[in-house]
């Protein structure tokens, strides 16, 4: 069984460890560099990206975190995980880090204040129906890079992209029921595991 | 590639706004300064407010919703979001801070109530409410008027954690005893807890409320956050805990770290160390207005 590390140092970790452990996979919270000892991916959660940059650096798991992800372990962000993944961040703290593992441009609450958040269904590549998006003071998606795959769009803007093993959304799949993106993360870790 | 309905203000996301807070600190600031302080800090949102509930209880007299001015100078000032205070049953200050993009607003009983008998029927704003409670009944009544976060009371501005300690005992205690009742026995629970029976019943199936739980008034130190979050609360709100501290910045530096490595005892060692004093507190047999009282 893959073990699934979800990154618990603030936001809405428990909502992707309760979508995750529907899908038989272990789950485990990550605070502390050691905590991704053996993990077969990572989750980043939606919650605040300064805040979450902050622990990220006092804990030290930004160092390995980032080596681990460079070196194709299989990670999906959402919302504040976008923020931390994108190669480049607008509206950022000006000492706020990221990994930098998607080329991606992304601005800070890009789509609002709370009054602007909202849900809409979109169509998202590779799944058959629509999927609810929730979109909470989110991150807009400025700049996409040639080698990243935009799998949903909304009002023409793209809202979730892939790269080689870096799945993310601006929106929150880990709010509602519907754990169809949280399978395609999972598709990602199985293949990454066949090709080593 | 298509959108299809658009729906701002669904219980959802703004549910959703309360859930991304989890794990942080909400820390009360009165002026710009202090909430760059608090971000920098790495505090998950900050409350805008004219006084600290301790100045508030030290001065007497009215407290209403702040300054709009000084509202709109904390939200240009930090990034996170902004939340704001509202007297209970006051929805004219609510519609104030909603028109003015506030993040979530705090139905609180630190303020002074407008009204014996109302709380604001949350479900004609598209903004989310917080609201304080002292028992479960008192927080189903905030949930079926529309509440998306409860947090505990505590008391307010006494740098003492003991009646947030009391609450958050008494709220999930009561769900730990709900959990264990029989359908014929939640009608029962419904009527001794004042509070809606499909609320009760929700509650009987999660084994929590139906939306998160925060911690509220009196936390002071690093160790007073972590005890909030093994008791089981979500996240943290600090009101005067920080600023009326001998050194803020650090303190609350410290309290974020508490709060996420709230299980850790050797990571909470290391970061309650040289933080200075802090506020010095008020026993509970000192005080002669208890605003946990306040709220029906």
């Amino acid at each position: 069984m893959p073990i699934v590390g979800v990154l618990a140092l603030q936001g809405a970790f428990h909502a992707h460890v309760k979508a995750l452990s529907q899908l038989n996979v272990e789950v485990r919270e990550v605070r502390l560099p050691h905590d991704l000892d053996g993990v077969d991916g990572v989750v980043l959660p939606g919650g605040e990206s300064t805040t979450m940059s902050q622990l990220l650096l006092s804990s030290g798991v930004f160092d390995v975190l980032t080596q681990r992800i460079a070196d194709g372990l299989p990670t999906m962000g959402t919302c504040a995980g976008l923020i931390l993944l994108a190669e480049r961040v607008l509206d950022a703290r000006p000492d706020q880090v990221s990994c930098s593992v998607l080329d991606v441009t992304v601005r800070r609450n890009g789509y609002g204040r709370q009054i602007n958040s909202f849900e809409t269904d979109i169509a998202v590549t590779g799944l058959e129906t629509p999927f609810t998006a929730v979109f909470i003071r989110a991150p807009i998606i400025e700049e996409v890079g040639s080698g990243v795959e935009i799998l949903a769009v909304h009002n023409g803007v793209p809202v979730a992209v892939a790269s080689q093993n870096v799945l993310a959304a601006s929106f929150h799949p880990e709010l509602t029921s519907d754990v169809r993106l949280h399978e395609l993360f999972l598709h990602m870790i199985s293949s990454a595991s066949t090709v080593r | 590639m298509t959108s299809t309905s658009s729906n701002s203000g669904s219980m959802r996301v703004n549910r959703g706004l309360a859930e991304m807070l989890k794990g942080g600190v909400i820390m009360d600031v009165v002026t710009p300064g202090q909430a760059k302080i608090a971000e920098d800090a790495g505090a998950c949102a900050v409350m805008a407010l004219e006084r600290v509930p301790a100045d508030i209880r030290r001065d007497g007299g009215v407290a209403r919703m702040s300054d709009v001015e000084m509202i709109e100078g904390i939200q240009a000032s930090v990034s996170i979001p902004v939340m704001a205070k509202v007297r209970i049953g006051h929805f004219v200050e609510a519609q104030i801070l909603q028109s003015l993009g506030v993040d979530f607003i705090d139905e609180s009983e630190v303020l002074t109530p407008a009204d014996e008998a109302h709380h604001i029927d949350k479900f004609n704003f598209t903004v989310p409410f917080v609201c304080g409670a002292t028992n479960l009944g008192e927080a189903l009544r905030r949930i079926s008027e529309g509440a998306c976060m409860i947090r505990s009371k505590g008391e307010a501005g006494t740098g003492n954690i003991v009646e947030a300690v009391r609450h958050l005992r008494s709220i999930i205690g009561d769900i730990r005893r709900i959990t264990q009742a029989d359908s014929a026995e939640l009608f029962d629970w419904a009527k001794k807890l004042q509070a809606p029976l499909p609320l009760v019943q929700e509650v009987a199936e999660l084994g929590w409320l139906p939306v998160p739980m925060f911690c509220a008034g009196g936390i002071a130190t690093p160790a007073d956050a972590a005890l909030a979050m093994q008791l089981g609360a979500e996240a943290v709100f600090v009101g005067s805990g920080i600023f009326k501290s001998d050194d803020p910045a650090p303190r609350a530096r410290a309290i974020v770290e508490a709060t996420t490595h709230f299980r850790d005892a050797s990571i909470l060692a290391k970061v309650s160390r040289g933080l200075g004093a802090p506020m010095t507190g008020i026993a509970m047999d000192e005080i002669n207005q208890r605003y946990a009282e306040r709220g029906w």
